[in-house]
């Protein structure tokens, strides 16, 4: 199928919106056609996961039909072909983030491991005992506890950019805390929980200014706008595959060329040598060093069809859709009694957090489940974030281009449902 | 709308709006705390112990309907039981909301019996036990916080 795609503005145009067609979307992915409790599936659950597109799924079974093999390492037919496909992948995510080389792009399990190789590759070379590593007060656990492993480790610590009630870092706080000392900044590029899109290139800029590398975790962004990580000037940027319409366990970690260059390696194992002797192991060249073992090769291939498919949509247009659609819902939830918001930034994607007085957050998720509506409910796995604002835990929706204005009038039903049987 | 009235009893939902015997005890002889990080539900059980039987019983805490109203009940039933009587019960609940067992009898949990609906729900079992596990610690007088992760 055919999705208009703008292609003589860099901004959105009118044309764009009415040619978006999120109901045509929606025959991409057959999941959204399933019922849940005998209702249709109302999916708002895409921070924590997005659904695939038919193409990925077929990209998936063509691979496993027809290419299955190892990459780096056959001389036979099928091997050659594999290993095509993955390095094709790798220029794909590289043309995708805007990045100068395909070695610039390494593959992991997905966010998680990217941060975890940074902290344990950079920040064992780099830190030492008094020295800091700058997160802010919004991030996912695992932009914190990667960092605090390794700082527990050399003895160095962690400061944290504080936020508003809004959930937007204070830059004046973020300007104090960066000193001769602050060795990384590890930042959201989009809070999982608030939405809150971060001043990215602001916080990369003042913290160049003192010659400190910015880690940007984009689990959250990448879905919903365009990255150029040329840019923004990030030193690196870490994303997962499924919250992109591609499978699970594959990852992308993006950086510069000669910080991947200085860095050990994480992981030890096969393709991330040149040469193995006892006496003496001569490691890979990028990107191979960094990849230790057989890679996720499916799930490559399938990230790559997955930007495939989102780049003929396009990325600006998705982010002018969601916005439109984000605006909608927030005056649509404003106007349920007894619902507040977590997280009002001025510049937001689309995540709504919200509590309903009188009512836990798991109590809504059951209760929106039985009318076919998915939602997170719970802590969002960012407790330092529940507990800036003083609540053990919120129900979570979140949106994806293929969601339209029919679902979250579906939300809005279902939570006065829940307040009705809590009236 | 009969699957949601199934979990969310009216006696559920009384019991969550206004929970009983929900204090602090300060003459407590044994307490123990309970935390489910799931979901944030939290809960602190008091007894008072005379001998081998529950001469009081109170709870405090914060969460959802299901842990608390199900804390609420539960300190409805147990004054005046003992011990093993209490574990006993304990079993049988576990037991209805699991769908594990032989299926208690009705009869035999009383009021309690409006948490069968949780056994529907398999997420939200451990809503409805965590007030018992922490009993349980409480009872066997063990000081370290019940998590039911």
């Amino acid at each position: 199928m055919k999705h208009v795609v703008c292609r003589t503005s860099e901004e959105p145009c009118q044309e764009c919106l009415v040619g978006f067609g999120a109901e045509k979307i929606r025959e991409d992915f057959p999941i959204l056609w399933t019922k849940v409790h005998g209702k249709p599936l109302v999916y708002l659950d895409n921070a924590a996961t997005t659904q695939k597109p038919q193409a990925v799924l077929d990209t998936l079974m063509r691979y496993y039909t027809e290419e299955n093999s190892n990459v780096h390492r056959g001389v036979h037919f099928l091997s050659q072909v594999a290993t095509q496909s993955y390095e094709s992948g790798r220029t794909r995510v590289r043309q995708f983030l805007n990045a100068s080389h395909d070695r610039e792009i390494i593959f992991t399990r997905g966010t998680t491991e990217g941060i975890n190789l940074v902290a344990q590759s950079y920040g064992r070379k780099h830190l030492r005992a008094g020295d800091e590593v700058i997160v802010s007060a919004m991030e996912h656990h695992s932009n914190i506890v990667p960092w605090q492993m390794i700082c527990e480790e050399k003895r160095a610590s962690l400061k944290v950019i504080p936020m508003n009630d809004a959930g937007e870092l204070l830059m004046d706080e973020y300007e104090r805390l960066l000193s001769d000392r602050t060795k990384i900044v590890a930042v959201a590029h989009v809070s999982n929980v608030l939405g809150t899109i971060n001043p990215i290139s602001d916080i990369i800029g003042l913290a160049h200014r003192r010659g400190i590398p910015v880690l940007v975790d984009g689990a959250q962004a990448i879905p919903h706008m365009p990255v150029d990580v040329r840019a923004l000037d990030c030193d690196f940027y870490v994303f997962s595959g499924h919250k992109l319409f591609g499978p699970t366990g594959i990852g992308v970690l993006y950086g510069k060329a000669e910080l991947l260059e200085s860095m050990p390696p994480y992981q030890g194992g096969g393709d991330m040598i040149s040469a193995v002797s006892f006496e003496k192991t001569v490691y890979n060249a990028l990107p191979h060093k960094f990849e230790a073992g057989t890679p996720n090769i499916a799930g490559t291939i399938g990230l790559a069809a997955a930007i495939e498919y989102v780049e003929k949509i396009g990325m600006q247009q998705i982010a002018a859709y969601e916005s439109e659609l984000l605006d909608y819902g927030t005056e649509l939830l404003a106007a349920i009694p007894g619902l507040r918001m977590l997280g009002t930034a001025k510049k937001k994607a689309g995540v709504y957090s919200f509590l309903l007085d009188g009512i836990h957050a798991h109590d809504i998720g059951t209760i929106l489940d039985l009318e076919g509506v998915a939602i997170r409910a719970g802590h969002h796995c960012a407790m330092p974030v529940m507990k800036r604002f003083g609540v053990p835990a919120a129900a979570r929706a979140s949106l994806a281009f293929y969601n339209t204005r029919a679902d979250l009038d579906a939300l809005a039903k279902a939570i006065h449902k829940a307040i009705e049987v809590f009236a | 709308m009969s699957d949601l009235r199934e979990l969310y009893q009216q006696v559920i939902l009384d019991h969550y709006k206004r929970p009983r015997n929900f204090q602090k005890m300060e003459c407590a002889n044994r307490h123990a705390e309970g935390h489910n990080p799931l979901c944030g539900d939290e809960i602190t059980v008091y007894l008072q112990m005379d001998g081998d039987v529950i001469k009081e019983i109170s709870f405090q805490g914060a969460g959802c309907a299901i842990s608390q109203s199900a804390a609420s009940l539960m300190t409805t039933v147990l004054k005046g039981k003992t011990k093993a009587e209490a574990e006993e019960l304990f079993k049988k609940f576990h037991d209805m909301v699991t769908g594990e067992g032989q299926g208690a009898d009705p009869m035999e949990l009383g009021k309690l019996a409006v948490f069968c609906g949780v056994s529907e729900f398999p997420v939200r079992v451990k809503c409805a036990s965590l007030p018992w596990h922490t009993l349980h610690a409480a009872l066997e007088g063990k000081d370290e916080a019940v998590s039911t992760e």
